[in-house]
């Protein structure tokens, strides 16, 4: 039982309602805190260098800089939104039902030297909050990738972050609604993956297809550099969802455990497939299952056991395969990188899944005072949620920001490159 | 004089370059080119989206030689660049009207 302490501890902060970031109870913890330390250097490895790069390689050679730009000028941008109201909102009780935090901790009063969050300083939860709120609007890159002008970028990502991630944050894991109806979201299934699928789709539609798009090939212009930043990504997510756990014990182990499983048998689930319908097996096949079998798992990370998470993994490579041949091909919505169906349809699925994984009789760590269809239904009302929230406040703020800063860069731009047209660098010489 | 220009698949380059040296060719000009013929091209797959390549990856090399040396040359290119499938190549001859040493000013067979 000592193995799964920890979980239990967690499973019954959540089932109390109360968010794992507000427990005040506990004592500070060395171990938790240096696991916690790393785990937030880890998730930045994610994004910078490790989903920039999975991107860089996926556009063509034109836009490597912008991708790798648009990754670093979010997470600097969001770190200052973080350390100015995010944290803020996001974390504290804003007194209004659970919708969204106050301004209490702006500008992070009160976070101090000895200020402890759970197990571990509060400086550290900060900072490893932060990091998730930075690879959340990163992701949304991939939808409009090629196409999307750099300042409007940023006004939207700014935007999207106070009107969608922080209050859809504040209701998972800030002591929000959602928590106090027993939502499980692990390490961000809702919060981080069906958050940036859905702003990534409305993006593809707001801005429309690339210019060329179906017709024209856009390959990939480096998949080496894809398959270095996916495989930082699977590291990185160790951090992403162990981390998660808050503490170092047997949860963050089985944690890990269950997401490294998850990733394997993802990459074979979509691998397989890919094999079996197109004959043959694509390194991109196998990074992508990768990344939906970590997408999927992220939910559950803490509530299921191996067996839960392998077949997790295993049901996110055939659905979100099927995700991106819809999206991509049958619907021709120009998602670039695919960020809808793999993460969007991942997160979604995952999040279902976590209520049937989450039972005992399959080898998880239970489901506390819920049954499994009373926990499906709760998780159901989360998932739709965040898609609802998401998709029309993502759709409002494209078409405002519209208004001031054309999102769409012109056709002439577009055909010459963002890199050269944007930035005034090339990222190869030619 | 005779130009003779053969466009062939890669990795036969060695083996044509050692051919022409041995039946006496001094020297070629070789360029990394993209084509298709009767081959055609081939598909590539990036997450079910099919393209569609058209030009292929091929070497150009061009060869200057005097008129008795035609004939054995494009004979060590044909043996030498032969799979005997499809998208081997092909070689085209035209007449060459001038030639130029630059070092000396040399002209016609004495600059090849």
């Amino acid at each position: 039982m000592t193995k799964n302490k920890n979980a239990l501890v967690f499973c019954a902060a959540v089932a109390a309602g109360i968010a794992p970031g507000v427990v005040h109870a506990q004592a500070l913890e060395d171990g938790s805190t240096a696991w916690l330390l790393t785990s937030t250097a880890l998730v930045l490895f994610m994004t910078l260098p490790g989903l920039a790069l999975f991107y860089g390689g996926l556009v063509r050679s034109r836009n490597v800089l912008s991708v790798l730009m648009q990754c670093f000028a979010i997470c600097c941008v969001v770190s200052v939104l973080w350390f100015a109201f995010g944290y803020s909102l996001a974390f504290t009780d804003g007194g209004n039902a659970g919708m969204l935090g106050g301004l209490s901790k702006a500008w992070l009063a009160g976070v101090e030297l000895d200020s402890v969050s759970g197990a571990i300083p509060e400086t550290v939860f900060v900072m490893f909050q932060m990091t998730f709120a930075i690879i959340t609007p990163a992701l949304i890159v991939g939808g409009f990738a090629e196409r999307m002008r750099f300042a409007a970028m940023l006004a939207f990502s700014v935007l999207w972050l106070l009107v969608v991630y922080l209050p859809v944050t504040h209701w998972v894991w800030g002591g929000g609604w959602l928590a106090s109806i027993g939502f499980r979201d692990f390490a961000g299934g809702a919060v981080v993956h069906v958050n940036a699928g859905v702003a990534a789709l409305v993006a593809a539609l707001v801005l429309g297809n690339r210019t060329g798009f179906p017709a024209t090939p856009m390959p990939p212009h480096s998949l080496p550099m894809t398959v270095m930043g996916a495989s930082m990504l699977w590291v990185g997510w160790f951090g992403f969802n162990a981390g998660s756990a808050l503490t170092a014990g047997g949860a963050a182990g089985m944690a890990m455990l269950v997401t490294h499983l998850a990733a394997a048998s993802g990459s074979l689930a979509w691998t397989t497939m890919e094999w079996l319908k197109f004959g043959k097996p694509s390194v991109l096949g196998i990074v992508t299952g990768m990344v939906a079998g970590l997408g999927t798992i992220t939910p559950a990370a803490g509530f299921v056991g191996p067996f839960g998470g392998f077949v997790i993994g295993l049901v996110a490579g055939v659905v979100c395969f099927w995700a991106t041949q819809l999206i991509k091909r049958r619907l021709q919505i120009d998602d670039s990188l695919d960020v809808f169906p793999v993460h969007g349809v991942g997160g979604f699925t995952g999040l279902l899944l976590t209520a049937v994984f989450s039972s005992t009789a399959l080898d998880g760590l239970g489901l506390g005072e819920a049954t499994m269809l009373g926990q499906l239904g709760v998780q159901l009302i989360g998932a739709v949620a965040t898609l609802v929230w998401c998709g029309v406040a993502s759709y409002v703020i494209l078409k405002l920001v519209n208004v001031a800063l054309p999102l769409r860069v012109t056709r002439e731009q577009e055909n010459e490159g963002l890199d050269l047209v944007l930035h005034g660098e090339r990222g190869y010489s030619t | 004089m005779k130009l003779i220009t053969a466009v062939i698949k890669p990795f036969r380059l060695d083996d044509v370059r050692n051919a022409l040296a041995e039946v006496g060719v001094q020297g070629m000009t070789v360029t990394e080119v993209k084509g298709f013929g009767r081959q055609r091209g081939h598909t590539e797959l990036y997450r079910g989206a099919e393209y569609v390549v058209d030009f292929l990856p091929k070497v150009k090399i061009e060869v200057a030689v005097v008129d008795d040396m035609v004939e054995r040359a494009i004979e060590a290119i044909i043996d030498s660049a032969k799979t005997g499938k499809v998208g081997d190549g092909k070689i085209f001859v035209t007449d060459l009207g001038q030639v130029y040493r630059i070092r000396t000013g040399e002209t016609g067979d004495e600059a090849i």
